[in-house]
């Protein structure tokens, strides 16, 4: 049975998703959403995802929103297929735990404002906010002090190995290093080493291959 | 024996109340260590060695030391499995899965502008801080778009993720009794049946409720 993915690789959160199915080497189809004739506020989407966002997902009779809960459910579902995503010893996971709340909660809300201002914004032709940009440019910076010092001690934000919590900030990651908030990532010697490591990663090429050709 | 856990940081914290409901209703022993914040104790050296982003809780059990309140209450339903509650996290992948999905559904949706409703009406008045009726204004707008999709939701299930109390519904709990109980905004809920419903039912718990006593002692 194929898994289903219903969104566009345009959006952050179905980049992630679809970065994960490649990881785990899972066939998927992509169905995509027309967002522009707001096809996602129709009742059939609505069905699948109640709050009207990309991505929806669904494997066989399982449908799930929410890219996080997806990601997590395909990385322990399919633990045995390509990339180990998740740590199945106790004391790494929970680690890892806190380190996909720290992308959620900390990176995201400004590197998905940055993005929106800076990245998507200008490709449609709407006036950057500057002021939101500035002020959502001084807390990621104060953030990536805290990856600095973190990354000093590990090659990956939940340990050793690439994770869940790492894979979570490409999508974020790719539009903002097209903008000038690079710097904040070029200046901090181990968090532009990670950049680069985490973004070279096949997988993530795939998707950045598919956002193009959209 | 094992040692309580340790949960740092005040009760009437959100996200603290968050953790200390889930070890009440997983029944594991704890201890909660104060942590001045008015005088800035969160932002200091000892503290920030736990929590490098300066912010409550941060727990300890054993010898891991964790923070991120949603990603405590997971570790503990996983740690202590066969404790207390032992549906909290579900039993199933399936069930897991689906209460993954509305635990991020509260953190991205509803976790925001109830947050920014709760420090705006509750804790700016006390901290002697001007409120902003914009912000008051949106938030309460987006809050009740959110809510109107769980009135839909919890008409055709009991609770968030299925039949049964889970973490999903307890993530809710700290921002919701802040705005039920400071606030006037409680109508948000209570004009909305299932919503409605719902809240009576998990508020009512007995975990919630020792929570709350903590809440007010000093």
């Amino acid at each position: 049975m194929v898994l289903k993915l219903h969104g566009l690789p345009m959006s952050i959160c179905t980049a992630t998703v679809m970065t994960c199915l490649h990881e785990k080497g899972v066939d998927f189809e992509l169905v995509p959403v027309d967002l522009f004739a707001a096809e996602n506020k129709q009742p059939s989407f609505l069905a699948k995802n109640p709050f009207g966002q990309v991505p929806a997902f669904e494997d066989g009779d399982l449908k799930l929103f929410e890219s996080r809960a997806i990601t997590q459910y395909v990385a322990q579902e399919y633990a045995d297929k390509g990339t180990n995503l998740v740590y199945q010893d106790s004391k790494k996971g929970a680690i890892l735990l806190v380190w996909k709340e720290v992308e959620a909660h900390q990176f995201d809300p400004a590197a998905s404002k940055l993005s929106w201002e800076l990245a998507y914004k200008p490709f449609f032709g709407i006036t950057t906010d500057q002021a939101v940009a500035e002020e959502n440019e001084a807390k990621l910076g104060k953030f990536l002090d805290v990856y600095e010092t973190r990354l000093s001690k590990f090659k990956y934000l939940a340990g050793d190995c690439f994770t869940l919590a790492d894979l979570h900030h490409l999508p974020c990651l790719h539009y903002l290093m097209g903008t000038r908030v690079k710097e904040l990532f070029q200046s901090r010697p181990h968090v532009s080493a990670w950049v680069a490591d985490i973004t070279a990663r096949p997988a993530w090429s795939k998707v950045v291959a598919m956002t193009k050709q959209n | 024996m094992t040692s309580p856990v340790k949960v740092y940081g005040p009760p009437m914290s959100t996200a603290v109340s968050r953790v200390l409901a889930c070890l009440i209703e997983k029944d594991v022993d704890f201890q909660v260590i104060p942590v001045n914040m008015s005088k800035g104790e969160h932002k200091k050296p000892e503290f920030l060695k736990m929590q490098p982003f300066g912010q409550v809780p941060a727990f300890q059990d054993d010898k891991i030391s964790l923070f991120e309140s949603r990603a405590i209450c997971r570790y503990i339903c996983e740690k202590y499995a066969d404790k207390g509650n032992r549906g909290l996290y579900g039993t199933s992948p399936l069930a897991k899965a689906s209460i993954d999905q509305w635990l991020e559904a509260e953190a991205q949706s509803f976790n925001p502008p109830s947050s920014a409703l709760v420090f705006q009406l509750a804790f700016a008045p006390r901290m002697k801080l001007k409120q902003d009726p914009g912000v008051i204004k949106q938030n309460e707008e987006k809050l009740a778009k959110v809510l109107d999709v769980y009135e839909e939701r919890l008409g055709d299930s009991q609770f968030l993720a299925g039949d049964e109390f889970s973490l999903a519904d307890l993530s809710h709990l700290p921002n919701s009794n802040y705005l039920l109980s400071v606030t006037d905004r409680g109508a948000l809920f209570t004009s909305r049946k299932n919503v409605g419903r719902w809240w009576d039912e998990i508020s009512s718990r007995d975990s919630w409720k020792k929570v709350v006593e903590m809440q007010k002692s000093p």
